[in-house]
């Protein structure tokens, strides 16, 4: 029965395995369209490596045990970790704990690179904003500008979705709000991101950049993307009822290109 | 002697009714006029509605672009969607409340205003290929929030107290209109030329009022005697911006 046990085991390890392995790619990802995304889908494979290394491995361990064990006679004892089971929780968390932060140490550059590091001097800034259920864009107009944002001024009735105040707040005047994000191609980006309500997520598959967007809070973060063309951003944090409909889209364009439409924008 | 009295009676009985109904129609007065501003008023945005690409493409085929409706102006100053209604007055012949009809189609709400009787049946339609979310956000009325996917029936519904309730769309936050529940009804609502009228109102003195969605109300008094036609104009003044 024991043996039986051993080869399903077995068996269930290589299926498993060989999904990973002959399909080609350890990731099924999308190709990528940004800088830092190489970072990423290396930091991304070097965990998939090492969390599928030690999955066969453990896997391997549990075949030896179950095979060792099976046809044994009763009244054998079974050997135990040295000291009990106290060290054993500890060295596991340990061993655990430094996978943890190797990995995070490994990672760290890439993800500073996008939070930490100050973006581009020339960096386009775009101000995004999350609410139930739509994503709403804002381009700082000709004068380079934000306005302020009051919240209590959000009226979606006549579309200020950002609670602008042009009446009082000069800067606010030209400020272009769109429910599409277009960037020019190979020009660092800077967001900054904020939700009206609930915690949304901000996820671009083909820019590896998957941000929650915490109320109260405005989280910065910088790309640059090296290929054109249109993306789906999606909210990945249930949201609500039309969290299903939620999402926006990504338009990846020449610089020359994305000034006519800034322009056709600005115009509306 | 006694037949012929009886027949005399019954013919004079006849001419009599006959007389009443030919003689004395119901008096029915009309008001009618404009609703116009003075000023500046706030220019409307296209709509933005490339969150949704099939109503983007169903928007693009169309010679205006769509712009959000808070204000909408025609020739000669006059402002569109505004309801026009009495507010007090003599008890006038009811007019049959029918059903309302409210569309979601091409991810607009038609008519942007809708106005009804308390208790009048509203349907709403989803006209679109796409799910739409209605949610009336009354603060007397209760408040609810259904979701519409295509192809659902009609969600049909009665409001219970007057009230002027803005309605959104969640999913396509541009979407946004007005239920507007009366106590009246004789009602009108402004077309593109902000012209209104109330007919069928029996002799008496009335309160008319005008509402519009951004600019609020305002009333005037007026009296209608018999079957005359009473000219009324309301007008909005506006500040830029």
């Amino acid at each position: 029965m024991g043996k039986t046990f051993t080869i399903v085991l077995v068996a269930i390890t290589v299926v498993s395995a060989a999904f990973f392995i002959f399909h080609g790619q350890l990731l099924w990802l999308p190709e990528d369209v940004s800088v830092h995304g190489p970072g990423i889908d290396h930091q991304l494979m070097e965990t998939m490596v090492g969390t599928g290394i030690l999955f066969l491995l453990g896997q391997l361990v549990l075949c030896v045990f179950v095979w060792q064990s099976s046809g044994r006679k009763e009244g054998w004892k079974p050997r135990t970790f040295p000291g009990g089971p106290k060290p054993m929780v500890i060295s596991a968390i340990l061993a655990v704990g430094l996978e943890i932060l190797a990995l995070s140490f490994v990672g760290s550059k890439v993800w500073a690179g996008m939070y930490m590091n100050t973006p581009d001097s020339q960096a386009l800034h775009i101000d995004v904003q999350a609410g139930q259920f739509a994503f709403y864009f804002r381009y700082a107009g000709p004068d380079s500008k934000f306005g302020e944002l009051h919240p209590e001024k959000i009226n979606q009735a006549d579309g200020n979705f950002f609670g602008l105040d042009p009446r009082n707040d000069v800067a606010a005047r030209d400020d272009v709000v769109t429910a599409t994000m277009a960037i020019p191609v190979d020009r660092p980006i800077q967001l900054t991101m904020h939700s009206q309500d609930v915690i949304h997520s901000f996820y671009v598959r083909e820019l590896r950049i998957h941000q929650d967007i915490v109320p109260g809070l405005m989280i910065p973060l910088h790309f640059t993307a090296n290929k054109t063309g249109r993306f789906e951003i999606a909210c990945t944090q249930l949201c609500g009822l039309g969290h299903y409909e939620m999402r926006a889209f990504l338009e990846v364009m020449p610089q020359d290109k994305f000034d006519a439409w800034l322009k056709q924008q600005e115009s509306q | 002697m006694k037949l012929r009295f009886v027949f005399t009676l019954v013919g004079v009985t006849l001419l009599g009714s006959a007389l009443l109904v030919v003689g004395a129609p119901p008096a029915a007065g009309t008001i009618e006029g404009k609703v116009t501003y003075t000023g500046t008023p706030p220019k409307m945005k296209v709509i933005d509605m490339s969150k949704e690409p099939g109503c983007q493409k169903e928007q693009s085929a169309r010679t205006e672009p769509v712009r959000y409706q808070t204000v909408v102006t025609g020739a000669g100053n006059s402002l569109q969607w505004v309801v026009v209604y009495v507010s007090a007055g003599p008890p006038s012949p009811a007019t049959p409340a029918k059903q309302v009809v409210y569309d979601q189609k091409g991810c607009e709400y038609i008519p942007h205003v809708a106005v009804m009787q308390v208790d009048q049946p509203l349907e709403i339609v989803n006209s679109d290929q796409w799910a739409h979310n209605i949610h009336p956000m009354p603060k007397v009325n209760p408040e609810w929030n259904k979701s519409q996917p295509p192809g659902t029936p009609p969600i049909t519904t009665k409001w219970d107290k007057p009230e002027f309730i803005p309605v959104k769309c969640n999913i396509h936050p541009w979407m946004h209109g007005y239920f507007v529940v009366l106590n009246s009804s004789h009602y009108s609502v402004t077309g593109s030329d902000g012209s209104f009228s109330l007919k069928g109102l029996a002799p008496g003195k009335y309160t008319i009022t005008a509402w519009q969605e951004d600019f609020g109300s305002q009333s005037q008094e007026v009296t209608v005697a018999g079957n005359e036609t009473k000219t009324l104009s309301f007008v909005y003044k506006v500040l830029p911006y």
